[in-house]
């Protein structure tokens, strides 16, 4: 097997070190490392990461190869510094039986840019009604521990309730996408004072508040794990803050979006701002910021959702919800939490490689830069700042809401178990 | 002034006070026995309706044709619309043949702006209502009205409308009306007070420019105008309000309540009027009621946006103004 040494190199962020790879490990962590036989990458104080986890994408195959394919989700993940993607339940037809989980972990492993979990729905057909086969999932080839009907939420508080109580017996996590149905009929954009000028339909915070209150009090009565997905709301912090100073198994993700946009930018009524749960405030923002450094929200995750030009090409009504995330998440992290003396790269490590690998157990994932550890690695170039160009995506989609700006931070290298999938910034 | 008119907000005082005193220039016209001008003349204006509202709809298709323009009226029922073309691909059809402005109502908040902005076309859009944002040309002709009966329509020439209080009832949450009037009375200098059940009103009112009130008895004896929203049955069934009774007891409309306005006010409603709902008959037929007046003064202010947007350069109403003085 090959040797790569990546000489130079500032692991998570400390003093500049040389990592040797042989083969798919970690041979060696240390200084005046011998490049004997080795491939060398010159580093050149770049920052090191493991790999990162993404805990949601969605990556549309089966079903609307469109806007991605497991192919082309992949690729956009290696691109960011991704070697694990879990991928959302809401295909067509949905990922709720054993049979199209494997589709989809077999296509990840086919094309091998990134290790691909997919995730299972909670319910049959994203419905909310009758629990889907759990258990089959989970003994099937992919291995699913993580469920979740993200894109509806599980609102039926007893098939909420049976779900946390049933994937118990595999050690399965419920990730609860938060949206009280009733409370967002019509709903367009957070409802607020920019809401109530624009004319569009309201997303009130409470609707994700109440939700999120009411299932870890769940998770807490029957004694099981819950994960909150895309949280994004100060109130929805202070809930988890709550819950967690109780006890309560309650971990959460917040999206590199809703760390640094907000609802002024619906005033363009373009739709590539257009997203569920949707932008916030200011003060949801910070609120957001704050609760990821001091560990109430666990992890980033991207929910990269791509959809097709003409689905965002239109009036904002008729648009459709999602941005896409993978390729630009390090980037939105950096210039919100790193830049701003938030988080340190360890911290970054922690938030996007080794909590979301631990909550989905993604074993091989988010483990530390050592010796005798598998090689998945993330070389960033922290010093680089450019525009964001999305022709230069991996992703088949472009609905990003970042064209144009200004962010700091480039992957230049990933590597997956040794395999180089991206280098000096191109996919292998 | 803008290329566009997209939102009352996006006026000036003093381009609101332009268009105020254009569109008296205009109902000249309409005093004339040709009520005709040559402004827009080889000037082809689209309306583009893709939600139904004849009374819109006609108002701005008479004050196209009285200023000679050519009209299109496009109307998204039984067209390619309903077969799911998209907003953008009907536009640029409609460019393509040669448009010089659209006109246009959508369901949609923002669909004008995004025509506007995008991009797709170059014409100059109106905004006439999209969803519960914007009716710009209602609120300019509610203004009109107003300065017309309490200011004067020669005194008013010029004038804006500092001190006047304003009160303004109804479904305020689903009304673009009430939006662009709050806009563009607060740029007029004019104080508005909105009254309405408190699950009527959208959360975030309270950064707008006006007061807000759940009492209309209280307010009505401070108000120079009262404008009565529409507000539809509907709106029971989603529990904004209990039944149609309650909601006529506490904020409709009738004689008693009109008794407690001030000598002076007058009574507005941008129609269609629900008679029984928000306002009695006796209200709605009352000399104080401007609701047939203020759909003859959409057509001057309809006519002075598409002058001062299309053909403002031209000195084309100017003489007009020259003979009456």
């Amino acid at each position: 097997m090959s040797k790569i040494l990546i000489r130079g190199a500032k692991v998570l962020g400390g003093e500049p070190q040389d990592v040797l790879i042989d083969g798919e490990t970690i041979a060696e962590v240390g200084t005046g490392l011998s490049a004997e036989g080795a491939e060398v990458i010159e580093a050149d104080g770049k920052v090191l990461l493991p790999g990162l986890v993404d805990l949601h994408t969605h990556l549309r195959e089966p079903g609307r190869e469109d806007s991605e394919t497991v192919l082309t989700g992949t690729r956009a993940a290696a691109s960011g510094g991704y070697t694990a993607v879990f991928a959302m339940a809401n295909t067509f037809p949905v990922a709720d039986t054993a049979g199209v989980v494997e589709q989809v972990w077999r296509l990840g492993k086919e094309h091998g840019y990134c290790d691909v979990q997919p995730i299972g729905a909670v319910t049959v057909g994203l419905e909310g009604r009758k629990l889907a086969e759990l258990g089959a999932m989970h003994e099937s080839a992919a291995g699913v521990t993580v469920f979740s009907d993200d894109g509806k939420c599980v609102d039926d508080a007893v098939i909420m309730r049976r779900a946390l109580e049933y994937v118990k017996a595999f050690d399965g996590v419920v990730a609860q996408h938060a949206q009280e149905p009733r409370l967002t009929e019509g709903a367009q954009m957070n409802e607020g004072v920019v809401s109530a000028e624009l004319g569009l339909g309201g997303w009130p915070a409470v609707a994700e508040e109440s939700i999120i209150a009411r299932d870890v009090l769940l998770a807490e009565h029957v004694g099981s794990r819950v994960h909150i997905c895309h949280l994004s709301t100060a109130g929805s912090v202070e809930i988890v803050r709550w819950a967690k100073s109780r006890g309560i198994r309650v971990t959460a993700e917040v999206t590199p979006h809703h760390l640094l946009l907000t609802d002024e930018l619906v005033r363009t009524y373009d739709p590539v701002y257009k997203v569920n749960p949707p932008l916030r405030t200011q003060r949801d923002v910070m609120a957001l910021r704050e609760a990821l450094a001091d560990g109430t929200i666990d992890i980033v995750a991207t929910d990269h959702a791509p959809h097709p030009h003409e689905d965002k090409d239109c009036e904002w009504a008729a648009a459709a919800m999602g941005m896409v995330g993978l390729e630009t998440a390090l980037s939105v992290v950096q210039e919100t939490m790193v830049d701003t003396g938030l988080l340190d790269w360890a911290g970054v490590a922690d938030r996007m490689s080794a909590k979301p690998a631990r909550i989905g157990g993604a074993t091989g994932h988010g483990r530390p830069v050592s010796a005798g550890e598998p090689a998945n690695l993330t070389l960033v170039d922290t010093a680089y700042r450019g525009q964001v160009d999305p022709a230069g995506f991996a992703s088949r989609s472009r609905n990003t809401p970042y064209q144009g700006r200004e962010l700091p931070g480039r992957v230049t290298h990933t590597w997956l178990r040794g395999k180089a999938t991206l280098v000096d910034g191109k996919l292998t | 002034m803008q290329r566009h008119l997209i939102s009352a907000a996006d006026l000036s005082r003093d381009d609101a006070v332009l268009i105020l005193d254009t569109a008296e220039e205009m109902a000249r016209v309409a005093d004339r026995p040709i009520k005709k001008l040559p402004t827009l003349r080889g000037r082809t204006v689209v309306n583009l309706f893709f939600e139904d509202s004849t009374r819109t709809r006609i108002s701005f298709e008479a004050a196209e044709k009285r200023l000679s323009a050519d009209v299109i009226n496009f109307s998204a029922k039984g067209s390619s619309v309903s077969k799911g073309e998209s907003l953008k691909d009907t536009a640029q059809t409609l460019e393509a043949m040669g448009v010089d402005a659209v006109v246009i109502r959508h369901g949609a908040s923002g669909a004008p702006y995004r025509l506007a902005t995008s991009g797709w076309i170059d014409a100059a859009v109106i905004n006439a209502g999209d969803g519960t944002h914007q009716h710009p040309t209602q609120a300019l002709l509610d203004a009109f009205t107003m300065r017309r009966r309490l200011v004067g329509r020669d005194t008013g020439l010029g004038q804006d409308l500092a001190g006047r209080r304003v009160t303004i009832v109804g479904d305020v949450l689903h009304s673009r009306v009430a939006r662009s009037n709050v806009d563009l009375l607060h740029t007029l200098g004019a104080e508005v007070t909105l009254v309405a059940p408190p699950t009527l009103l959208p959360v975030g009112v309270e950064s707008w420019p006006c007061a807000v009130s759940y009492d209309l008895d209280s307010t009505l004896p401070k108000s120079d105008a009262v404008m009565m929203l529409r507000v539809q049955r509907e709106r029971m069934n989603a529990a904004f309000f209990p039944t149609e009774r309650e909601y006529s007891r506490r904020y409709g409309l009738d004689g008693d309540r009109m008794a407690k306005l001030p000598e002076h006010a007058i009574v507005m409603h941008p129609g269609p009027m629900v008679r029984g709902m928000e306002i009695t008959a006796e209200v709605a037929d009352s000399d104080r009621c401007t609701a047939v007046e203020q759909v003859a003064n959409g057509v001057s202010i309809r006519m002075a946006v598409l002058y001062l947007l299309l053909g403002g350069n031209e000195p084309a109403a100017a003489p007009i103004r020259t003979e009456e003085k």
